[in-house]
């Protein structure tokens, strides 16, 4: 990985020498941390593109960001897991399709916009929350289907939503959240807000008609929305060279333009996302595709194993994790000790199994939710439950 | 089926009661007449006036004028970005509408017939219907989906079916069918103005005929409320239940009945769901027998959701069992001989029974 390093080499050649010598507390202080200096690196691979010029290969970031995106990778890594055990204790039922391997998308995806431009996505959307600003507690607690869940318990794993963060969900049908996000992108237009956005979807929606139907109206719209294809090479178990005639997704929107990003570099997806934002706002629609992978199945039903190899597996968690580029990035920096990304990473275990208890205590929800929410206006109508003459509600 | 079979057997007087005009405006020569067409423009025109939120897309609903010129004058008055005219790519554009409507933004997806919509359905059911319960409340969807509904004339079978009863299974949505001008307006306006997504069920064949409306209907805050039916007609010894163009059908029918001294009372539904039960049963309770109207197919239909609505509220109040009469159970023909067979056209014969 090529590095430049500038303002901060001087600093960290004084702080160096002192840095073992100070206490674990002390070491917390530090002030080279929240540094916001601007730090130049390049990403890893150069950028791949269609009917328009790249972004540059030099991203412009700071030793905060750049902490903060391992904490936030982290953070997700770890709940994913947790996530799986969780599963396997049969605490979460249906489906659970985990993002583990994927997190770069998310993070470096946030790193590059506000919370007034939406995302949506499909149904592998625990971290895409998270990183809108969901707590790990609406998480698991919707996960487990209680009422501290981001949607009281009543969407489960594929319907986490956060309005006020412009986080539009969590679809279980694949493909249809893209026209949904161009709908979004279109209102944004027609209110004028000057903002975008980011419509997700797998390499497994990417041949769906409707995707197409919407790049079509929102190219001729000139909508400002941004079709990102996460493409981690499966769909379900079917790899993109069986389901694609062409794999090469960030040049299949034809007239609309293309990068190819490596997703598995936060730095690299907050360029590309930085700088979709900035085309889609003046040029209309683009596609992004996310080279990414994921370690775990299509869902826990999923060994994942059966359509690739353990080798493929673990050959890319040993060549391309996303946690660990950035771990090697802050500490070839000196942004911080090998030590005390350790510590980061206990203190979010410990962050992560305190929302598990926290979430185990919150209760199901009271069976009057049963009817709840089915309508904003319920007019007064009746609506029946199994036994048409044992349950019975009126919506309000 | 026997009304049907009985039908040829009436022969040509079936073709003086088939209604083929407007008019019931007979009442008053002092108040006005509204084509359905009309009623619907400017519902759709007084609506977008008061709120800019609200905007119409679909396909040729704005330099074409509306492809039954439902929309006609509002790309002119409007603009093209709340008159939008789409590619025919009903997924994709309804997609887009609904993903409008997550934001806040208040749009009406006209399908040029509601056949069409079966493209889209998966955004209407799984998209529209249901996103306010999967978040909580989270979200709310205040769309409107609107159309001709049912069969016209000589359309054929993949243009001819009728969706109420496919949509109004379905929790989350609310399916209106006006039948007169007053109920496309005061309708449409509830519909528009309603915070959930909204099915609205319009009927080509319709859109040209006229009916009174008084002045109240003409005001622009006129309004219907969602979910209550009207009284078209008093009766004491029978309940028929319509909507939509078999509403038109079953006021002849009671006009026909009444010279056999049989006094029909005629419920026009408006609201499919939700279905106003207590006004049916309160009907039923009265007359103690029921037929049931509709031009969809029998199984699984309107009337059956009636009849079994009846039977578990009103059981005790039926003197006969519950009749209905629906469109055949057969795929639309083009003949048309066939065609009149394959829908309601004389349902005397059920309301005798």
């Amino acid at each position: 990985m090529a590095l430049a390093n500038f303002s901060s080499s001087s600093r960290s050649n004084l702080l160096k020498p002192l840095a073992p010598v100070l206490s674990f507390a002390e070491t917390l202080r530090r002030p080279i941390s929240t540094s916001t200096d601007p730090l130049i690196i390049e990403t890893s691979v150069p950028f791949t593109f269609h009917n328009c010029e790249p972004p540059s290969r030099s991203v412009e970031t700071n030793p905060q960001e750049l902490i903060s995106f391992f904490r936030g990778m982290a953070t997700m890594r770890r709940m994913e897991i947790a996530a799986d055990s969780l599963y396997k204790a049969k605490l979460i039922r249906g489906f659970c399709h985990l993002y583990d391997g994927q997190e770069a998308v998310a993070v470096g995806m946030e790193a590059a916009i506000t919370k007034k431009d939406c995302i949506i996505t499909a149904y592998r959307d625990h971290c895409t929350f998270l990183g809108r600003g969901g707590t790990l507690l609406e998480v698991f607690a919707e996960l487990m289907g209680r009422q501290a869940g981001c949607s009281r318990g009543k969407g489960g794993s594929m319907h986490f939503y956060k309005k006020e963060a412009g986080f539009y969900g969590g679809h279980g049908i694949v493909g249809a959240q893209v026209p949904l996000g161009c709908g979004l992108a279109f209102a944004q237009k027609y209110s004028k807000d000057e903002t975008v956005t980011f419509a997700l979807y797998g390499d497994g929606a990417a041949n769906q008609g409707q995707l197409f139907e919407a790049l079509n109206i929102s190219a001729l719209w000139d909508l400002p929305v941004i079709l990102v294809c996460e493409n981690n090479h499966y769909g379900m178990g079917t790899a993109e060279w069986r389901a694609a005639k062409n794999p090469a997704y960030y040049k299949r929107g034809d007239y609309v333009p293309g990068l190819k990003v490596d997703g598995m570099d936060a730095l690299a997806v907050k360029q590309a996302c930085k700088f979709a934002k900035e085309h889609v706002l003046r040029k209309g629609p683009i596609i992004l595709e996310m080279d990414t992978y994921r370690y775990h199945g299509h869902s826990m039903s999923d060994p994942g194993s059966t359509y690739r190899t353990r080798d493929e597996i673990s050959g890319v968690r040993q060549e391309r994790d996303p946690v660990e580029r950035i771990r090697k990035v802050i500490l070839a920096h000196d942004l911080a000790t090998e030590k005390e990304l350790k510590d980061f990473e206990k203190e979010i275990r410990k962050e992560v199994d305190q929302a598990i208890a926290q979430a185990k205590e919150s209760p199901m929800p009271e069976p009057y939710e049963l009817f709840t929410n089915v309508h904003v206006k319920g007019l007064g109508t009746e609506a029946f439950g199994a036994d048409r003459k044992e349950v019975r509600a009126v919506l309000p | 089926m026997l009304g049907i079979i009985r039908q040829k057997a009436f022969g040509q007087s079936l073709q003086r009661i088939r209604p083929v005009a407007s008019s019931w405006g007979g009442y008053s020569s002092t108040s006005k007449q509204m084509m359905v067409r009309e009623a619907l423009n400017s519902a759709l025109d007084e609506e977008m006036s008061a709120d800019p939120k609200v905007l119409l897309m679909g396909e040729e609903v704005g330099e074409y004028q509306g492809a039954y010129k439902i929309s006609k004058g509002l790309l002119e008055k409007y603009g093209p970005e709340r008159v939008l005219d789409t590619p025919i790519t009903e997924a994709g554009f309804t997609g887009i509408g609904v993903g409008a409507a997550f934001y806040g933004l208040k749009p009406i997806v006209e399908f040029m017939t509601f056949n069409f919509s079966m493209q889209a359905i998966d955004h209407i059911i799984n998209s529209a219907a249901k996103t306010s319960y999967m978040s909580a409340g989270q979200i709310s969807v205040p769309i409107v989906f609107r159309g001709p509904n049912g069969a016209a004339a000589g359309v054929g079978a993949q243009h001819s079916q009728c969706y109420a009863s496919w949509y109004a299974s379905c929790p989350g949505l609310k399916v209106l069918a006006p039948y007169s001008s007053e109920d496309a307006r005061g309708l449409l306006k509830a519909a528009i103005r309603d915070p959930d997504p909204v099915v609205f069920l319009e009927n080509e064949l319709l859109y040209g005929e006229s009916f009174p409306v008084s002045a109240e209907v003409l005001d622009s805050s006129f309004c219907l409320p969602i979910g209550k039916a009207k009284i078209e007609r008093e009766g004491k010894d029978v309940t028929i239940t319509a909507f939509s163009k078999m509403v038109g059908y079953a006021l002849k029918a009671a006009e026909i009945l009444a010279k056999d001294g049989i006094s029909a009372e005629i419920i026009n539904l408006r609201s499919i769901r939700p279905l106003d039960r207590p006004a049916i049963n309160a009907s039923v309770r009265k007359t103690n027998r029921l037929v049931t109207v509709e031009e969809g197919f029998p199984q699984h239909g309107v009337g059956a959701e009636i009849c079994a609505s009846i039977i578990e509220d009103s059981f005790g109040y039926l003197d006969a069992p519950v009749e209905r009469i629906t469109g055949a159970d057969v795929p639309m023909p083009y003949a048309a001989n066939l065609e009149r067979m394959a829908l309601p056209q004389i349902f005397m014969n059920a309301a005798r029974r």
